[in-house]
């Protein structure tokens, strides 16, 4: 169990990067939504649309998206090594860290999959 | 292995935490907050591509109190961690990381702005 895990540990290293790298992915998209909504207080379902149509944008989308699916496995496998510890909770603390991780993943896989559907309407 | 002779205080009642400590802890709970409230969020854009119809409803949805709590939380969270996350980046950079009171500095801009676009953010949400 804890064999099949590391293969999804990168280094502290590329960990670093990878997270700072999607948060600027994630910053961006954030500022660009923010800054469509602000300069458009008025705005219509086809404007909006429009928006979200084009190619450029749902590939934007996407790519946030993937960026929250590392950023939040890294993020997350951060807090829960620190607190789902053996010190904290006793001796399952590997099994239940490892149980959540695998939660963490079927949500982000969800919300990719649902994003798609999304966007391109499957 | 866990050294059980190794004197270990975690008893948070004894511990004062410093401003950047508190920063750094509702980085980690806005977090994961954020990645639950992103299920709202994506629902929300689900419902305002659908159709016309559902874009219209999901425009007036602040009027139901659960809704609007719910949007709150989630921007407020999104809000928090972004901007405490930017502080990361800024220290990456080499600004604000030389002493512990320069991260005492930016913990309390961070803090501030945060503030600033929560109280912004709250305002849009009531009215």
């Amino acid at each position: 169990m804890m064999a099949f895990f590391a293969r999804f540990t990168l280094t502290g290293p590329s960990n670093w990067i990878i997270q700072r790298i999607t948060a600027i992915v994630m910053a961006a998209y954030l500022f660009f939504i923010v800054g469509f909504l602000v300069t458009n207080p008025a705005l219509t379902y086809d404007q909006w649309s429009a928006l979200n149509g084009l190619l450029s944008m749902r590939i934007f989308t996407l790519v946030t998206i993937a960026a929250v699916a590392f950023h939040a496995w890294i993020g997350m496998r951060c807090v829960l090594t620190d607190y789902i510890t053996v010190r904290w909770i006793g001796p399952k603390a590997n099994g239940v860290r490892n149980v959540l991780q695998l939660g963490l993943g079927f949500i982000i896989l969800f919300y990719l999959v649902w994003t798609i559907k999304i966007l391109w309407g499957l | 292995m866990v050294d059980k002779k190794r004197p270990v205080n975690l008893d948070f009642g004894t511990i004062k935490f410093p401003i950047t400590a508190c920063v750094s802890i509702l980085h980690r709970v806005s977090g994961v907050v954020t990645l639950f409230a992103l299920a709202i969020l994506l629902w929300l854009l689900d419902q305002s591509l659908a159709s016309e119809q559902s874009f219209e409803a999901v425009s007036n949805i602040l009027s139901y109190p659960i809704a609007q709590f719910l949007i709150w939380g989630s921007l407020v969270a999104l809000t928090y961690h972004t901007v405490a996350g930017i502080r990361h980046l800024v220290m990456d950079l080499g600004i604000g990381e030389e002493s512990f009171n320069s991260g005492r500095i930016s913990a309390w801009v961070a803090v501030v702005i945060a503030v600033v676009l929560i109280a912004a953010l709250t305002g849009w949400v009531i009215l």
